[in-house]
């Protein structure tokens, strides 16, 4: 293997990955160098083409492996597909904390060992560089933090402005359709903070069945008035149409819409619902050696800080937070806009993985008999 | 002679073979490794089989004894280590939540535990092993098979006794929306033959260059693909769509009443009838043009009204053509999940999108087989009914 502080190949190393993959090609006739690439799934839209500027040219720069980029909504199945009948095309995958847990736990990713890991910049071991909260189960390395927040257009709302979560549940005051996650994890808690519950008691409230019926009752308020969204790219359309008034959205593509296309978007950070994501390896893929090395490459802390100068999404290491700097391509200082930015930080509840692991089956369930009724 | 008309007979059926292998192949072993699978899940059994054999004995209220603790120890570790844990974990939370959490937790916690007393040992890992409800959980996703799922499908459960009992109002959602899908399917499949008669009619009787042109335009959208048209109804349909617009220019609606056409059940049924129409006209032309215009014009010379020549004369030969035209946008309408899943919005999704969703994000596929079944059992009864009131052999498709 290459040296796993640095996942950086010597050039005879690059010549002989060459001489096999050239070796393979003509003896599978296959006119591509399968071998020399290695295929990401990720979430598409502005958050794929940051973390393609940020460290997929890069590392093709360096280690001259073509990175071939796929979209997916973050669901299991295709995965779980892929591992049960031995055909894996996937190489490498961008989870969210409750499905990397899941998969991780279900024997779906490669193992990683932690002290894999390239160590931050002034050395610290990878271990003891990672936030808290993020879930190391073995099975990942890189990512980043996102939040869900709502934002809304400027132009739907000329006099007073929402501020609060609760202004998003507020119809009287704030009247229009709202655009929500057609999913029930960050809307449960968004409506009981909205309904005044602290956010550090949310999930313990979560917990209880009066809890849920409680969120539940918050959401059926508005339900009417929602229109449900799927892909990350939909909320900023939607917005811009002025299909709705308000949406709830991943942060940073409301972010990029604003800066690269001058959109009239307004964030509102009270009660954001703060999670990550972070790569993994499908277990069992024909293109281990490239995939370590990708994962290895972005699990650096300048390749987690190069995605936040292309979108507003923080690093999940330590080291990194001080790397945060500027837009680049249009200058902005990025710190601000961070979720974890302490003046956004104000009323924000973190995402509890596990609970959601636990629990997310059943109030799946529900979700669904809520929707269709 | 009859031997060799039999070797001949034989010959004949030979030829099938390869079409019969690739039905079972492709048809019959699938669908049967479906249904089996909503009654059949032996992941659990196979993964725990010591701890299952020990809880066989067990009254189900109080909590196991310090064997049954130590073995169910020794099998979490064998699992984490073959790295199958989570997977048994999921299963048995579908049984009772939050299991998966307390199962992934128990086996980290006790992976190099060797204490004088499991017992205290694992309900130190997670409380839930003081209670009976956890190892009631393991039980019954023990079972090689299992009811469950099907009860499910049918808003049904069984509770910590084991009677059978309907689910709480809040989680009840299968049934009402097999009731919406077939209510659905009947009204696309009315709605189909309304519009798709006298077009047919038309397109039969019209002059030749007339009758080509109109069958083209039935065919093209026939031959597009089926995202394309639903996409286009999409933008036509949607709240700044063509059709919105169109209403306000013309004054019939104003800016802030735009009417919701799309992303609800009007959305799904203007859209399948559109998809499903080519399926209704086709049988009937097929066999309009075979009726010679003859019959009608004998009828009104022979003092029919032209209600009664259209009852009596015409509808009846037609009848066999919009037999299969019903029949055929029926069924199809029932599976249908594509067009639903995109301009159904939340309340004209079908019953195929609530399959598909617990095929590729529940991932809980024995739910999927179960709904499966009871839509397959569905479709059988009402076609009996059908074969019943209009006679399957009396069907015309072309």
């Amino acid at each position: 293997m290459t040296s796993p502080r640095t996942g950086r190949a010597t050039p005879p190393r690059i010549a002989g990955y060459a001489a096999v993959a050239a070796l393979l090609a003509a003896f599978s006739g296959s006119p591509s160098a399968h071998a020399e690439s290695v295929t990401v799934v990720s979430y598409g839209g502005s958050y794929a083409r940051a973390c393609q500027k940020a460290y997929h040219e890069p590392f093709t720069a360096e280690t001259g492996i073509e990175v071939r980029l796929a979209d997916f909504n973050g669901d299991l199945a295709q995965i779980r597909a892929q591992v049960e009948t031995g055909n894996v095309h996937w190489d490498v995958v961008d989870l969210n904390f409750p499905e990397l847990v899941r998969a991780c736990d279900e024997g779906l990713l490669e193992p990683i060992a932690l002290d894999d890991l390239p160590p931050g910049p002034d050395g610290t071991p990878a271990r003891d560089d990672y936030l808290e909260g993020v879930p190391l189960e073995g099975c990942s390395g890189g990512g980043m933090l996102y939040s869900t927040v709502y934002a809304y257009n400027r132009e739907s709302f000329p006099g007073e402005k929402p501020t609060t979560i609760a202004d998003f549940f507020d119809l009287e005051k704030f009247p229009g359709r709202r655009g929500m996650r057609r999913r029930p994890a960050a809307n449960l808690e968004f409506a009981l903070m909205a309904d005044g519950v602290p956010a550090d008691r949310v999930y313990a409230v979560l917990d209880t069945p009066e809890g849920m019926d409680r969120a539940f009752r918050k959401l059926d308020t508005i339900k009417d008035r929602i229109v449900w969204w799927e892909a990350g790219a939909q909320p900023p359309q939607m917005l811009a149409d002025r299909e709705v008034t308000m949406s709830t959205a991943w942060n940073g593509r409301i972010f990029n819409a604003r800066v690269l296309e001058n959109q009239p978007f307004t964030i509102v950070w009270d009660g954001q619902v703060l999670d990550g994501s972070s790569l993994a390896i499908v277990a069992g893929t024909p293109n281990l050696e490239a995939a370590r090395r990708f994962l290895l490459f972005a699990a650096r802390v300048e390749s987690m800080a190069a995605v936040s100068r292309y979108i507003a999404y923080g690093p999940v290491r330590r080291s990194g937070a001080s790397l945060v700097s500027t837009h680049a391509e249009t200058g902005i200082d990025m710190r601000p806009h961070m979720p974890t930015s302490p003046r956004n930080m104000a009323n924000a509840v973190f995402n509890d993985w596990e609970w959601w692991s636990d629990n997310g089956d059943e109030i799946n369930e529900r979700f669904n008999a809520w929707l269709a009724r | 002679m009859a031997r060799a008309l039999r070797s001949a007979r034989v010959r004949a059926a030979l030829l099938t073979l390869p079409l019969v292998a690739f039905i079972g192949a492709t048809f019959v072993a699938p669908l049967g490794a479906m249904l089996i699978r909503g009654v059949h899940q032996p992941l659990v059994a196979d993964s725990m089989p010591r701890t299952l054999a020990r809880l066989e004995g067990w009254d189900g209220r109080s909590v196991p004894d310090e064997a049954t603790f130590r073995t169910l120890a020794s099998e979490l570790r064998s699992l984490r280590e073959r790295r199958v844990l989570g997977a048994v974990a999921a299963r048995v939370n579908r049984v009772e939540s939050g299991m998966r959490g307390a199962l992934v937790r128990t086996a980290r916690k006790l992976r190099r535990a060797s204490p004088a007393s499991w017992r205290e040992a694992t309900i130190a890992a997670d409380p839930a092993w003081g209670e009976a409800r956890a190892w009631r959980a393991i039980r019954r996703a023990g079972e090689r098979y299992t009811a469950r799922h099907y009860l499910n499908a049918l808003d049904l459960r069984r509770d910590a006794a084991g009677a059978v009992s309907a689910q709480p109002p809040e989680r009840r959602i299968y049934l009402s929306l097999l009731g919406r899908t077939l209510a659905v399917a009947a009204a696309i499949t009315a709605i189909c033959l309304v519009l798709g008669y006298p077009l047919a009619h038309l397109i039969a009787n019209a002059r030749p260059a007339t009758s080509n042109l109109l069958l083209l335009l039935v065919l093209v959208p026939f031959w597009t693909s089926l995202l394309v048209r639903t996409t286009s109804w999409i933008v036509l349909l949607q709240n700044q769509g063509v059709v919105n617009d169109l209403l306000v220019a013309v004054g019939l609606i104003d800016e802030e009443e735009r009417v919701a056409l799309i992303y609800n059940m009007t959305g799904t049924l203007i859209a399948m009838t559109h998809v499903l129409l080519p399926f209704m006209i086709l049988p009937l032309y097929a066999v309009m043009r075979t009726i010679p215009p003859q019959y009608l014009r004998a009828a009104a010379s022979l003092g029919a009204t032209w209600r009664q020549a259209f009852v009596r004369v015409y509808w009846p030969q037609t009848l066999p053509g919009a037999a299969a035209g019903a029949l055929l946008v029926f069924i199809l309408a029932i599976g249908y999940y594509i067009t639903p899943a995109l301009v159904g919005g939340r309340t004209g999704q079908l019953i195929s999108n609530m399959i598909a969703y617990h095929m590729q994000e529940s991932l809980n596929w024995g739910l999927a087989a179960a709904l499966g079944g009871v839509l397959l059992v569905c479709v059988a009864a009402l076609y009996l009914v059908y074969d019943r009131l209009v006679g399957i052999e009396r069907m015309r498709l072309a």
